[in-house]
């Protein structure tokens, strides 16, 4: 890992080849349970990503300092740090965005996304590679809860980031605010994006 | 480097040192979140003062008190306005565990006769896009100005006047309840008041 071409791939494959959302289908629980508005996608999706950088920058720090034997529960106290962190910072400077997400940030601890990131690469790589790699999937994992939000929220709600387009009375397909609304959207922005990607490369 | 062997020693003081670094850190962090923590219940709680109460130049939480109700789980908190020195209303807040996922908090102004003067919605967890609604204006405006001893404050399917919310009459319901409870404390409020003040 050192030429900037390879750099690049590791980035962009987060995004688009392995997007952690659209392509692996990791991390469903935050994707489909708090995704019903593209503000609250957003949210928890840096909210991932700054616990999976972290992560990843700790775990690829003390790599050969952790027994192998060992290494999945230190991995989980250090996420589980970082979540604890991310929780109380939001509750203290962003209490509106803590209320929205609520259960879901300690729930970022078992999202296998990041686990699986520290497990399968941060491990493994250099320093680096692993911001490179944090910084491309989590990319890949904002920007796919944020489109499902935004879908979910102009269908079910007719409104985009809190801005209205229709009127407060009209019927808007509020099934894609409720849970079940989740998984159509979701499919279908899989398949659209498998799509597009499939015929780029 | 070489990667360290899995022997006991090593695992037992690797994981102390990763659970030591974390508790430390832990604790680092919440020492200095603790004052913007509160701070920030305090401004949501004073937001919600505000838009509930009449003017006032007295500081109502400070004034503030908890009454004990035997139906009401927690006590009640009562934050008493003044204006001049005149009582010029109360913000009481009304708890129902019956919405459609749990908890509805709300915090009702009321007049000194009892008239409600606003409501503002403290801490809800229903469904988004249907139960959230409660917090809209198009809802909250049938309640301004309406004295709950003439306003039934039940869902007109249950024989009320409160028109519910398209869809979501247990959102609606359980509105009602925590609204009528803080009604309800109001008057236990102003009896105990009344009789201090004499």
């Amino acid at each position: 890992m050192g030429s900037s071409g390879e750099m690049k791939q590791n980035f962009l494959k987060g995004i688009i080849k392995e997007n952690p959302v659209f392509v692996m289908l990791l991390g469903m629980c935050p994707t489909l349970g708090v995704t019903s508005s593209a503000f609250n996608g957003l949210g928890m999706g840096l909210a991932t990503l700054f616990v999976l950088l972290m992560s990843n920058i700790v775990v690829s720090l003390f790599k050969s300092q952790i027994p192998n034997k060992v290494r999945i529960p230190a991995f989980i106290v250090i996420i589980a740090s970082f979540v604890t962190i991310v929780e109380m910072v939001l509750e203290a400077y962003i209490p509106f965005l803590y209320e929205q997400l609520g259960i879901f940030i300690p729930l970022i601890v078992v999202n296998c996304l990041i686990l699986g990131r520290a497990e399968s690469f941060a491990s493994k790589n250099s320093l680096t590679a692993s911001i490179v790699d944090a910084l491309g999937m989590g990319m890949g994992f904002v920007i796919a809860l944020t489109a499902l939000g935004a879908v979910r929220e102009i269908l079910g709600n007719g409104s985009i980031f809190e801005f209205r387009f229709v009127s407060e009375d009209a019927n808007t397909l509020i099934l894609f605010i409720l849970p079940p609304g989740a998984f159509i959207a979701l499919a279908y922005l899989a398949i659209v994006f498998n799509r597009v990607t499939q015929k780029a490369t | 480097m070489k990667k360290k062997e899995s022997t006991l020693i090593n695992m037992v003081f690797v994981l102390f040192a990763i659970t030591l670094a974390a508790g430390l850190s832990l604790g680092y962090v919440n020492d200095i979140t603790l004052e913007p923590k509160a701070k920030a219940r305090l401004a949501k709680k004073m937001k919600a003062l505000n838009v509930v109460l009449p003017q006032f130049d007295n500081d109502p939480i400070s004034d503030g008190y908890l009454l004990k109700m035997a139906e009401v789980k927690d006590s009640v908190e009562i934050y008493p306005a003044y204006k001049d020195s005149v009582f010029a209303g109360a913000a009481i807040t009304g708890v129902s565990e019956r919405g459609y996922s749990g908890l509805v908090k709300l915090m009702v102004g009321f007049q000194p006769d009892g008239q409600i003067i606003n409501i503002a919605v403290l801490e809800q967890k229903e469904t988004p896009g249907l139960g959230t609604k409660m917090k809209g204006e198009k809802f909250l405006r049938q309640f301004r100005e309406k004295h709950p001893a003439s306003f039934d404050l039940k869902v007109q399917k249950d024989g009320g006047e409160v028109d519910a919310l398209a869809g979501a009459t247990i959102s609606t319901r359980a509105f009602s309840e925590a609204t009528q409870q803080a009604y309800d404390a109001y008057i236990i409020y102003k009896e105990k008041n009344l009789i201090s003040d004499n």
